[in-house]
C-alpha cells in the first residue's frame, strides 16, 4: 500500500510564540521549529502498515525553507521519500488555502488518488484540527478521523474514535483519509542507520505552479477570515502560595469561601 | 432579520447546555433557527423554544446519523444555500469543528474555530474573539467571505431565556454517496459519572501522576464542589482515568470558573487545556512545580492530606 503522510513544521511549543506585528500572521521566523509531535504518530502508523505489508511512505509538507527539517525527521524515522511545497505566495495562508494546496500536492505525490492519506489529529501550533476534514472533502475521500486504533484489512479500514459522548467504531473502504491521535502508538526515535539512510532519500521541491494552483488563491490576501487585532494576555498576577503545615486544606477551603465558590 | 443557523448538540433529544449558549449568541446576530439532526425532537423542542429558536429544521434520515460528519456538512450546506443565513454557529467539539471545516470548503466561506465570544460586526457580519497560543493571546477576527461559519466553545455566553416559536420543518436532504464513506458501525456510550460534563462544568478538579492512581481524594473534593473531574495525560496513559477526561492539548480544552490541579506538574501541553480558566488552584508537593506560576492560590503539600481536609471544610461550610 502506498501511503502519503501530511506533516507540518511547527514552532517548538516550549518557545514563546508570537504574532508578526506587520501583518498579524503567526511569527515563524527566529523560532526553533520541528516536526509537529502529533504528526510523528501519523508517520509511525504509516511505517507500521508498510512494514506489515508492502508499499511506500511519502511525506508531504507545505512550509518555508526550514520546514525541510520536519521532512528530514520523517525520513530518518523511515519514510521513503519526501515532498516539500514551498512558495513565497503561501505565507499567511489559512486552513482553507492550506488544504487546497495540500490536496493538489497529495494527488501529485500519489500520481492520482492515493490509497491512504494519513495525518496527525491537529498541529501543535494552530490546533484548529480542521485540515484533515477539509482535505478529505477536497479529495472526495472517506474521512476517518481521530483514530485511536487503526486496522487495515484488505480494502477495509476500521478505526476506534473516542468521541465526547461515545467510543465509536468507524469503517470505510480504501482509498481513505485517516487522522490519528496520540493514543495510537509510540513513535520511534530515528536510529543511527535511519539517520544515515535519510541523507540519500529523495526530497522533491514543488512550487504552486508545479501544482497548478493559482497564487491568488492562497496567502494572506486570499484568506477568508481576517485578524483584526491581537492582544497579549496580561501575565497572571502571582497568586498566594501557602505551605501545608497541617492546615493547608482548611486554608484552601477558606480561599474558596472568600471567592464565593462555596 | 436574517436567520442564524445553530447546529443543535444533543443526545437523543437531551439538549446540551452549549446549544442554549449558541442560541443566546445567535440572537445577537439575527433570528435563531436550530438545525436538529437525529431522533428525539419532541424531547428537545421545549428547550429550543425556551432559548429563542424561532424555527427548527429537522433531519431524521439514517443517511445522516449513521455516518461520520460528512452528511451533516451536506445538510448544513443545503440549508445555507436555501436560507442564506447571516451566520452558522456550531459547537466547538471535534465533530463540530470537522463539520464546520467541510461546510466552509463546500460553501466558499470563511471559518473561525474555538471562538470564546461572538458579536455582530460593525459593518455587518460577525466579530469573534479567540484565545490562542495556550491562552497567551486574545485575537479578534472577522469573516470576509461567504457565510460566516463559527465554532463556539462551551461557556462562551451565559444562556438567556427568550421565548421562540420553535416551529419545526422537516427538511428533505439527499446525501451523496461520497459523504457516506465512513460508517459508524458501533457506538458505545460513555459511562455516566453523574458529574457535570467536563467542558461545560463551572468547576473542574483534575488529578495527575501525583495521585499515584488513587483518584478517591480528587473525586471526593470534586463532589463536595459539584465539579467535573479531569486528568493529566500521565494519569490517562497509566490507565487511571479515561482518555475522555484528559485535559490539555490532545485532550479537552476547558475554561471553567475554577480549575483545581492536584498532583499535576503543569507541563505546557496540560496548560494548553486549562490556562484560560478564571481562577486556578494547585496542590503539589513540589514548590518548584511550574503549575504554581499560574495559580491564584496554591498549596505546597501532599494532596492526600490537603484534599480530604479541604473536602471536609467545604462540606462543613455548605452545612
Ligand atoms: C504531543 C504531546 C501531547 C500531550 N498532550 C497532553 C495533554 O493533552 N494533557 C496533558 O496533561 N499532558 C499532555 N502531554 C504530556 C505532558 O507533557 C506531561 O507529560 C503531563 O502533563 C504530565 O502529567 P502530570 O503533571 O500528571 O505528571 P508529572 O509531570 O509527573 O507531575 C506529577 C506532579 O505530581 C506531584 N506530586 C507527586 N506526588 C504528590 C502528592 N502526593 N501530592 C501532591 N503532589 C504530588 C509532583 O510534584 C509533580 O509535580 C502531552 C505530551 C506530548 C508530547
Amino acid at each position: 500500500m502506498n501511503i502519503v503522510v501530511c506533516v507540518k513544521y511547527v514552532p517548538d511549543a516550549q518557545s514563546d510564540r508570537t504574532f508578526n506585528e506587520s501583518d498579524n500572521t503567526t511569527d515563524r521566523v527566529g523560532v526553533d521549529g520541528l516536526l509537529s509531535e502529533l504528526d510523528e504518530y501519523a508517520v509511525e502508523e504509516a511505517l507500521k502498515l508498510v512494514e506489515a505489508g508492502e508499499g511506500e511512505v511519502t511525506v508531504v509538507t507545505i512550509g518555508p525553507d526550514e520546514a525541510a527539517d520536519a521532512l528530514k525527521k520523517a525520513l530518518q524515522m523511515g519514510a521513503d521519500k519526501a515532498v516539500h511545497v514551498k512558495d513565497d505566495a503561501i505565507h499567511g495562508s489559512d486552513a482553507i488555502a492550506t488544504s487546497l494546496v495540500l490536496a493538489e500536492a497529495v494527488k501529485k505525490a500519489a500520481g492520482g488518488t492515493p490509497e491512504l492519506v494519513l495525518t496527525g489529529m491537529a498541529s501543535t501550533d494552530g490546533t484548529m484540527s480542521v485540515v484533515p476534514a477539509m482535505l478529505a472533502e477536497r479529495l472526495g475521500l472517506p474521512q476517518v478521523t481521530f483514530a485511536s486504533e487503526l486496522t487495515v484489512d484488505g480494502q477495509q479500514v476500521t478505526i476506534r474514535r473516542d468521541g465526547d459522548a461515545a467510543s465509536e467504531t468507524i469503517v470505510a473502504t480504501l482509498p481513505a483519509l485517516v487522522s490519528v491521535t496520540d493514543q495510537i502508538n509510540e513513535p520511534r526515535y530515528p536510529s543511527f542507520k535511519g539517520i544515515m539512510a535519510a541523507k540519500k532519500k529523495p526530497v522533491e521541491e514543488w512550487s504552486l505552479a508545479d501544482l497548478g494552483v493559482d497564487a491568488s488563491q492562497v496567502g494572506l490576501d486570499a484568506a477568508w477570515t481576517k485578524v483584526e487585532s491581537f492582544t497579549k494576555r496580561p501575565p497572571r498576577e502571582q497568586g498566594q502560595i501557602v505551605t501545608d503545615e497541617g492546615d493547608g486544606g482548611t486554608k484552601l477551603a477558606e480561599f474558596l469561601t472568600a471567592q464565593k465558590f462555596v | 432579520m436574517s436567520e442564524v443557523l445553530v447546529l443543535v448538540d444533543h443526545a437523543n433529544g437531551t439538549v446540551r447546555k452549549t446549544t442554549a449558549e449558541l442560541l443566546t449568541i445567535a440572537r445577537r446576530l439575527g433570528e435563531p433557527s436550530a438545525v436538529f439532526v437525529g431522533d428525539g425532537f419532541d424531547a428537545a423542542k421545549e428547550t429550543l423554544a425556551k432559548f429563542g429558536a424561532e424555527k427548527v429544521y429537522r433531519v431524521e434520515s439514517a443517511d445522516v446519523t449513521d455516518y461520520l460528519v460528512a452528511p451533516q456538512a451536506e445538510v448544513l450546506a443545503q440549508l445555507v444555500a436555501d436560507k442564506s443565513p447571516a451566520a452558522v454557529l456550531i459547537p466547538s467539539n471535534s465533530a463540530g469543528k470537522e463539520i464546520a471545516a467541510r461546510l466552509a470548503v463546500k460553501t466558499d466561506s470563511g471559518l473561525i474555530t474555538d471562538a470564546v465570544d461572538v458579536q455582530a460586526g460593525e459593518g455587518g457580519g460577525v466579530s469573534t474573539t479567540q484565545s490562542v497560543f495556550a491562552g497567551s493571546y486574545t485575537v479578534k477576527a472577522s469573516v470576509t467571505k461567504g457565510t460566516p461559519i463559527v465554532t463556539v466553545k462551551p461557556n462562551s455566553a451565559a444562556p438567556e431565556e427568550a421565548a421562540g416559536a420553535a416551529a419545526d420543518e422537516v427538511v428533505d436532504v439527499t446525501i451523496s454517496d461520497a459523504a457516506k464513506g465512513a460508517k459508524i458501525t458501533e457506538s458505545k456510550a460513555k459511562e455516566a459519572s453523574g458529574r457535570p460534563e467536563l467542558t461545560e462544568a463551572a468547576i473542574v478538579v483534575s488529578g495527575g501522576r501525583g495521585t499515584g492512581g488513587d483518584f478517591g481524594p480528587v473525586e471526593a473534593f470534586a463532589d463536595s464542589l459539584g465539579a467535573a473531574v479531569g486528568a493529566s495525560r500521565a494519569a490517562v496513559d497509566a490507565g487511571w482515568y479515561p482518555h475522555t477526561s484528559q485535559v490539555g492539548q490532545t485532550g479537552k480544552q476547558v475554561s471553567p470558573q475554577l480549575y483545581v490541579a492536584a498532583g499535576i506538574s503543569g507541563a505546557i501541553q496540560h496548560r494548553a487545556g486549562m490556562q484560560t480558566s478564571k481562577t486556578i488552584i494547585a496542590v503539589n508537593k513540589d514548590e518548584e512545580a511550574p503549575i504554581f506560576e499560574l495559580v491564584d492560590f496554591g498549596v505546597v503539600g501532599d494532596l492526600f492530606q490537603v484534599l480530604p481536609q479541604a473536602t471536609e471544610a467545604v462540606k462543613a461550610a455548605k452545612g
